[in-house]
């Protein structure tokens, strides 16, 4: 139910435009973000809920992938009781 | 309070309250030994040659989507369901039920794409039946199409004949026919570009891989209810465990994306012109290049094995490393789809 | 698919459960709190990747499994109007009331549509002014606002013949009478994703500063999941309770102001009865007085009657995380997909129904 899927917006009038994904196109409401066309947003239940920041979104795969990198553990097979806590 | 004293929407979803009406509703008073294979065709003797003979009866709506229409979904379907049995389609019939009022312009449109089906399918539509009724008592057009063709003699595929170590393939891309049928209703205010629905008739490229290929176990094309209702029917009739990689899985990046959207699963949407086929481990790789010399079949994969542990299982392994169930469904993800 | 493939690597993903493997020293019990989140675990196989020590529990996140029996029993006493269109998200159809369900009614001829947006139901109501259209608004956060903005749209419209029956809750009062809760224990939250869009990651601030429960904002793919339940099992292991923002691409820290503005326009927060977890302060909406004629209770002169839970059914409990859907005797049993008993079962975001669908049985 909080199913909410990224989609980007191709055209934009006033309060309501098209957004499309995948050669799927929907038109939605866009009271609630300020997204304009090429940006993308967040649709849920024929609204846009948000819109995604493009360099967030790549942040997050950065940060998920440093946070291993500072984790700096082997990857064991099963836990080794003198790797515990936190680097 | 169950769904058991009046037929619901479901009850045509082709998974789980489909089955226990045929088993309950129509098995136990039919108790008939070929009925109760419950296969796509019935396979029966008549005189000294062996027959296949299916019928289906066709609801879709709307009437006319991307890549085709009921006519030709009414001719494909019953010779798809003649050619996973490995017979050669030959003679079908219609009947038809149409709506007062419908125009006589668009009966004309579904009865020249049926006869463009027939000639590409190669079979003669020999006997028909035609019946009109008041408005409101059918929505535009119902379509029924039953069908014969001849087994060659020593042809024995059979669901029974799955065992551990063969491989699962399927023919192509999943979920197209249900997505394009979809997107051409106009309530869920959805537009598609260029996704059309895959129906086309398999007997030839079925025919091309039993005559070079022993070791085909069993076929079925996964129509109402998907692939994962075709898996399920498999592990449960020939108790075996099925495994399938969900990386192996091909997907449509327009199916994925509406999926996405309004939260289907492709694995459970419906197909008219794929096949699902068990072969013997050790020619799978063959019977899959096999199948993509053939323009039907360019996408094929194996996409899956049969084991022995856990008889009645379908496990995916997830594209992350996970494992999952893939069950029946209960109900239905969309209505009147072929 | 853009900002879905990168969050699906197989490869990221194995890396961060090894890691979470590497730290967890102690049984870890986290609970998630979203039907999407529910479903997204399962089906991606998520519990079989990260270590055991870690328990993942289902909390009460799927809108449709805490709507108590009597919104569901008003619903069909409106279903039973000659002149009603009872308009509706997909999932509710299929929940049992006290006697009945939306999807018999319709078998026995009531007209029931389903609806992808509560503005189809505003332009059904529009298309059909000799109907009387009334929308079945339940969901949290981030539905909520979509209804408001719909009613705002409906009276701008000058529709007169569409109302809504107002179910709608709301997330972090719920968490906070789970941690109140003696027979639940559990040691952090994976925050509602898109929720979290319109509330903000702030709002979970006082979970932490009241009960030292870490919290944090995740989103759905495989690989954002997995990094959330890291940072938990991290911060729960170094005893640093945060809120924390794994799913910064669409949640900021004050959330959505716009949507939450409209939401708070047209509705207010009262007390509200969760089904298994009882009523909850401050915990629902309900239509302001300002919008009183839009209000289906108002309209229809509805009365919401507490019903008792069918007997041996647990979803209440289930939804608390008290147990797990397999400790029902009913599960899998008489409690199926295809012959529900609770909600759990019947939805399509519900545990029980996340359970039976892809947990492998061993």
């Amino acid at each position: 139910m909080c199913l909410a899927v990224p989609m980007k917006v191709v055209k934009r009038e006033g309060e309501r435009g098209v957004v499309e994904l995948e050669g799927v196109s929907r038109d939605v409401a866009l009271h609630f973000v300020d997204a304009q066309v090429g940006e993308y947003v967040l649709i849920h239940a024929g609204f846009a809920i948000q819109k995604i920041d493009e360099q967030s979104a790549l942040d997050t795969i950065q940060l998920f992938r440093e946070m291993l990198a500072a984790g700096a553990i082997e990857q064991p097979e099963e836990l080794q009781p003198e790797d515990r806590g936190s680097p | 309070m169950d769904a058991d004293d009046k037929i619901i929407l479901a009850h045509g979803s082709g998974g789980k309250l489909t089955r226990n009406l045929v088993n309950e509703g129509f098995l136990a008073k039919f108790p008939d030994p070929v009925l109760a294979e419950l296969d796509d065709s019935a396979r029966v003797q008549v005189g000294s040659n062996r027959i296949c003979f299916t019928t289906d009866s066709y609801v879709v709506k709307p009437l006319f989507f991307p890549g085709s229409d009921i006519g030709k979904l009414a001719v494909y379907g019953t010779v798809n369901d003649l050619a996973v049995m490995g017979a050669e389609p030959l003679y079908i019939s219609c009947a038809l039920i149409i709506e007062e009022g419908l125009e006589r312009s668009v009966l004309d449109r579904v009865t020249d794409s049926m006869a463009e089906a027939c000639q590409t399918a190669g079979v003669s539509l020999v006997t028909g039946d035609t019946k009109v009724v008041e408005s409101g008592g059918a929505d535009q057009l119902f379509i029924n199409t039953s069908g014969v063709g001849l087994l060659p003699d020593g042809r024995d595929l059979g669901i029974d004949k799955i065992s551990p170590g063969d491989r699962v393939i399927i023919s192509g891309t999943i979920g197209d026919h249900a997505i394009a049928v979809l997107a051409a209703r106009q309530d869920l205010g959805l537009k598609l570009s260029g996704l059309k629905s895959d129906c086309a008739p398999l007997n030839n490229l079925i025919s091309d891989v039993l005559e070079r290929f022993d070791g085909v176990r069993f076929m079925r094309d996964p129509t109402r209810g998907g692939l994962a209702t075709v898996l399920c029917e498999m592990a449960e009739t020939a108790r075996v465990s099925v495994s399938i990689w969900e990386e192996k899985v091909p997907v449509r990046d327009e199916v994925r994306g509406t999926c996405e959207i309004l939260g289907f699963d492709p694995l459970y949407l419906a197909n008219e012109g794929k096949v699902v086929m068990v072969v013997d481990g050790g020619i799978a790789d063959e019977v899959r290049n096999a199948l993509r010399g053939d323009d039907l079949g360019k996408d094929a994969e194996v996409i899956g094995e049969i084991g022995a542990d856990n008889p009645g299982e379908v496990v995916l392994r997830t594209a992350v490393g996970g494992s999952r169930l893939i069950t029946m469904l209960a109900g239905d993800q969309l209505p009147r789809i072929c | 698919m853009k900002y879905v493939e990168e969050y699906r690597q197989k490869g990221l993903v194995t890396e961060i459960a090894g890691q979470i493997a590497a730290k967890i020293d102690r049984p870890v019990t986290l609970m998630e709190v979203c039907g999407t989140h529910t479903m997204a675990i399962h089906r991606h196989g998520i519990p079989e990747i990260v270590p055991r020590e870690l328990r993942l529990l289902s909390g009460p996140g799927c809108p449709v499994c805490v709507t108590p029996t009597s919104y569901i029993d008003a619903a069909i006493e409106l279903s039973r109007r000659e002149d009603v269109t009872l308009t509706t998200f997909g999932d509710l159809v299929r929940v049992p009331g006290s006697s009945t369900s939306l999807e018999r009614r319709k078998a026995e001829g009531a007209d029931v549509v389903t609806v992808y947006s509560p503005l189809d139901a505003v332009t059904l109501a529009e298309q059909r002014p000799d109907r009387q259209v009334v929308f079945l608004a339940v969901g949290f956060e981030t539905t909520a606002p979509t209804v408001a903005a719909s009613v705002r749209e409906a009276r701008n419209r000058n529709v007169e013949n569409f109302s809504v029956l107002v179910g709608h809750k709301l997330v972090p009062p719920a968490l906070i009478a789970l941690l109140q809760d003696e027979e639940v224990n559990v040691d952090g939250f994976i925050c509602p994703g898109h929720v979290s869009t319109i509330i903000g990651a702030r709002a979970y601030e006082p979970i932490v500063n009241e009960f030292g429960a870490p919290c944090v904002v995740a989103g759905f793919e495989p690989v954002d999941i997995v990094a959330a339940l890291a940072w938990l099992v991290e911060m729960v292991v170094t005893g640093k309770p945060e809120v924390r923002n794994a799913y910064t691409r669409v949640v900021t820290d004050e959330g959505n102001t716009c949507a939450l503005e409209c939401m708070y326009e047209v509705f207010e927060a009262v007390d509200s009865a969760w089904r298994g977890l009882g009523a909850i302060p401050a915990s629902g909406l309900a239509m302001r007085e300002a919008y009183a004629e839009l209000d289906a209770v108002n309209r229809f002169g509805l009365k919401m009657q507490e019903v008792a839970e069918t007997s041996g059914c647990l979803c209440g409990d289930v939804l608390r995380g008290a147990i797990e859907p397999s400790d029902c005797a009913l599960f899998a049993e008489q409690c199926t997909p295809e012959h529900p008993i609770g909600p759990c079962m019947v939805s399509s975001e519900g545990t029980c129904a996340a359970f039976y669908k892809y947990k492998l049985r061993r």
